[in-house]
C-alpha cells in the first residue's frame, strides 16, 4: 500500500549565474509510515519536499520520471487538480514560521481560512475546530493566540499554530520540515505522539525532514540521508546511529553530544564521489 | 514559552494618537513660522503693496501700525499664529477679500479634481501593477511598464492642450475649460447650495442631475489626465511592491493550503502590498493637491493653484501665504491620515 511514489525527482534552478540542480535524481517510496529526509543545509530536504506539492517557484523546474500519490500521477494533473489535493490531501508544514505565516493577517484567520473558505463552515463552526487544533498541539490559550498576530508568538508557538494549521484539514500525506526544531523538549514530545497517532490511526503518510538525527532514529520508520540533492544512504531509523556510510558518519558526528568531550567540532567529511 | 501578548491594546494605541497629535500640532506651528519667514524675507513691502508708491509718509506710518509691522518680530509672529488659529489669513491686496474665504472656494475645486484623479489613478494603476507583477515579462507587463513610462516623462501641460484640441475642439465629446458651461454657471451661484464647495457633491445633494452630468464632462479631461499621471506612479510601485510579496514564503503557505492564486494574491499578497502602497497613495494624492497649477491654468480651474498664482503675479503675499497655510495643512492632515491608516493595516506597527 504505497501512498507516495518517486522515481528520479529532479529540481533545477536556471538562474543568471549557471544551472543549479537542487535535486538530482532522488527516488523513494512511502507507506502509512514515518519516513525521515536528513542532510547537510542545502542539501536539497525543503525542494524535494515542495515538488511533491509542485510548489517550487520559478526558475525552478521539477522534473520526475514518477511521482505517483494514491494512483494519481501528480506531474500530469492540471494545476487545478493539484490545488484540490494541496490542504486537504497533501499538506506542508513549513520551515520557519517566522517568515512562513502571513504577517498582517491574525493567527485565527489563517487557522480558519481552510475551514471558511473550501469548507465554507460558520465563523463559530470554524473557531471551534481551530481552538480545538490549536489545544491539541499544547497552547493553553488558544483564544488569544487567535487573536494575535505572527510577530506576537514565540518561535515555538508559531510552529505549533504551523503544525495545527496544516493538520485541520486531516491531510493524507504530511510534509513536515523541521517541524519541531523550536520547540522544548517535553511540548516536542506531545507533538510527535500527535503526528504518531496520526500515523498510526488514522494511516497517515509522514515526510519528518530533520538535522536531529538522534531524533529521527527515535522516531521515524525508515531514514533518507540526502548529499548534495542526492539520496547516499537509505536506511531503517534503528540502524541509522550505527550507520557506516562516512557521509551520515560525518553527521552524526556533527552533533552535540551532552556530556561528550568538549573537543573541537569535527568538520563534515565531504567526498565528491558520494554525489556522483 | 507563551505568546508575549500585548496587555491592553488601548494604552499602546491611545498613547500613539498622542504623540500623533502632538507631531501634528509641532508640524502646524512649523509650517506658520516657515511662512511668516518667507512673507518677511521676501523683496516686497507689504506698506507699499498696500498704500501704493505716492502716498505721504503719515499714510505709510498709519498703514504699517494697522498691520503691527512696528512690533518686534517676536511678537509680529505671535499675532500671524493668532490670526490664524481664528481662522484670519489676512486680507488680499488685489481683491479686498479675506483670504480664507477666496481660499475656501477655490480649495474644493481642486479637492475635486485631485480626488477624482486620485481615484482614477488607483483603480487603474493597482491592477495594472498587479497584473505586471504576476506575469512578469509578459506582454501585459510591457505594456504596463510602456503606458506608466509614457505617464512619467510627457509633459502634462502639453497633453493637456492636446486632450483640450481634441476632445473639446474637434470631437466635442466633453466640456472645455472651466467648472461648468457658462450657461449654468450662473445657475449654480444662485440654486445650489454650497455644501461642500465640490460640484459634484453639491448637485448630487441638490438633485441637479443636469448640472451634475455636465460638471463631470468638465472634469473627466483633467482629472483623466492627472489620473494618468498618477497611475503611471501607483502602478509602478504597485508592480514592484507586489513583486516582492509574491517571493515571500507565506506566500507559499497560502497554496500549501490549496488557496486559489486569486486569494493568494488579492488577499495574502494585497493586505501586505497596501502597508507601503498607502504611503505612494498619499505622496500621489498630496502631489497632485498642491502641484496640479498647469493643469488649472490650462483647464481654466478656479482652484487653489490658479489663486495662488494669480496672486503671486501682483505681489499679492497676504494671498500667497495664506494660500500657501492652506495647501500646507491638507498636507499635513493628509499625512496623518495616511499614518493612521498605516497602523491599520500593519500589526507590526500599532
Ligand atoms: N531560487 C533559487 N535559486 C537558486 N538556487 C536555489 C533556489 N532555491 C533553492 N536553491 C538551492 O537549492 C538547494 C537546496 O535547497 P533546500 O532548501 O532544499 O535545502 P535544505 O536541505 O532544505 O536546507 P536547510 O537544511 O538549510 O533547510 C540549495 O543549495 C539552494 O542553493
Ligand atoms: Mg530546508
Amino acid at each position: 500500500m504505497t501512498l507516495l511514489s518517486v522515481k528520479n525527482l529532479r529540481v533545477s534552478f536556471d538562474t543568471e549565474a549557471g544551472l543549479v540542480e537542487a535535486v538530482r535524481g532522488v527516488s523513494f517510496s512511502l507507506g502509512r509510515e514515518r519516513l525521515g529526509i536528513v542532510g547537510e543545509s542545502g542539501s536539497g530536504k525543503t525542494m524535494t519536499g515542495r515538488s511533491v506539492l509542485r510548489l517550487v517557484r520559478p526558475p525552478g523546474r521539477i522534473e520526475a520520471e514518477e511521482m505517483r500519490f494514491d494512483g494519481q500521477d501528480l506531474m500530469a494533473l492540471s494545476e487545478r487538480d493539484m490545488r484540490r489535493l494541496r490542504g486537504p490531501r497533501i499538506a506542508m508544514v513549513m520551515q520557519d514560521p517566522k517568515y512562513s505565516l502571513n504577517p498582517v493577517m491574525k493567527v485565527g484567520d489563517q487557522l480558519m481560512e481552510g475551514l471558511r473558505q473550501r469548507d465554507r463552515l460558520s465563523r463559530s463552526e470554524a473557531r471551534a475546530k481551530a481552538v480545538a487544533a490549536l489545544e491539541a498541539v499544547q497552547i493553553r490559550d488558544p483564544e488569544r493566540v487567535l487573536e494575535a498576530y505572527p510577530h506576537e508568538l514565540s518561535g515555538g508557538m508559531g510552529q505549533r499554530v504551523m503544525i495545527a494549521m496544516m493538520l485541520i484539514p486531516n491531510p493524507d500525506l504530511l510534509i513536515a520540515d523541521e517541524p519541531t526544531s523550536a520547540l522544548d523538549v517535553t511540548v516536542q514530545a506531545e507533538v510527535l505522539s500527535i503526528l504518531d497517532g496520526l500515523v498510526r490511526d488514522r494511516g497517515m503518510g509522514l515526510i519528518f525532514i530533520s538535522h536531529d538525527l538522534r531524533l529521527v532514529a527515535r522516531f521515524c520508520d525508515r531514514v533518507l540521508v540526502m548529499y548534495k540533492g542526492r539520496v547516499v544512504e537509505e536506511l531503517a531509523a534503528r540502524d541509522l546511529l550505527a550507520a557506516r556510510h562516512p557521509y551520515t558518519q560525518g553527521l552524526l558526528n556533527c552533533l552535540p553530544r551532552i556530556g561528550g568531550d568538549r573537543g573541537p567540532l569535527p568538520g563534515l567529511d565531504r567526498n565528491a564521489e558520494w554525489a556522483r | 514559552m507563551t505568546a508575549s501578548l500585548p496587555s491592553s491594546p488601548w494604552a499602546g494605541r491611545l498613547r500613539g494618537l498622542g504623540a500623533a497629535l502632538f507631531s501634528l500640532a509641532a508640524t502646524l506651528l512649523g509650517l506658520l513660522f516657515v511662512t511668516f519667514i518667507i512673507g518677511r524675507v521676501v523683496p516686497i513691502d507689504p506698506v507699499l503693496a498696500i498704500v501704493g508708491e505716492r502716498a505721504t509718509e503719515a499714510q505709510i506710518a498709519a498703514t504699517r501700525t494697522a498691520l503691527g509691522l512696528d512690533q518686534p518680530l517676536w511678537q509680529q509672529f505671535l499675532i500671524f499664529v493668532g490670526n490664524a488659529l481664528q481662522g484670519d489669513l489676512g486680507t488680499s491686496i488685489r481683491t479686498g477679500e479675506p483670504v480664507l474665504q477666496a481660499v475656501s472656494r477655490a480649495f474644493p475645486a481642486t479637492l475635486e479634481l485631485a480626488t477624482l484623479a486620485t481615484i482614477i489613478g488607483v483603480l487603474a494603476g493597482v491592477p495594472a501593477g498587479v497584473l505586471a507583477a504576476t506575469r512578469p515579462g509578459s506582454l501585459a507587463d510591457h505594456i504596463v511598464r510602456l503606458v506608466g513610462l509614457m505617464g512619467y516623462s510627457m509633459p502634462v501641460f502639453w497633453l493637456g492642450l492636446i486632450g483640450l484640441l481634441l476632445f473639446y475642439g474637434v470631437l466635442g465629446w466633453v466640456g472645455g475649460p472651466g467648472r461648468l458651461d457658462a450657461a449654468f454657471d450662473m445657475m449654480y451661484e444662485f440654486e445650489v447650495t454650497p455644501v461642500s464647495g465640490m460640484i459634484l457633491i453639491d448637485t448630487a445633494l441638490a438633485g441637479r442631475w443636469d448640472m451634475f452630468v455636465n460638471a463631470i464632462s468638465h472634469l473627466i479631461l483633467p482629472a483623466g489626465l492627472l489620473g494618468y499621471v498618477s497611475m503611471a506612479y501607483i502602478s509602478r510601485m504597485t508592480r514592484s511592491f507586489m513583486m516582492n510579496e509574491l517571493g515571500q514564503e507565506y506566500i507559499t503557505t497560502a497554496r500549501v493550503k490549496g488557496m486559489p492564486e486569486w486569494r493568494v494574491i488579492w488577499v495574502h499578497a494585497m493586505r501586505n502590498v497596501l502597508v507601503p502602497l498607502i504611503t505612494v497613495i498619499a505622496l500621489s494624492y498630496a502631489y497632485l493637491l498642491e502641484g496640479s497649477v498647469l493643469t488649472e491654468t490650462i483647464f481654466a480651474w478656479p482652484g487653489l493653484g490658479s489663486y495662488i498664482t494669480d496672486a503671486l503675479m501682483v505681489n499679492d503675499m497676504p494671498a500667497v501665504l495664506g494660500g500657501t497655510v492652506v495647501v500646507g495643512v491638507a498636507f499635513v492632515l493628509l499625512n496623518l491620515l495616511s499614518d493612521l491608516l498605516y497602523r491599520l493595516v500593519d500589526p507590526r506597527a500599532r
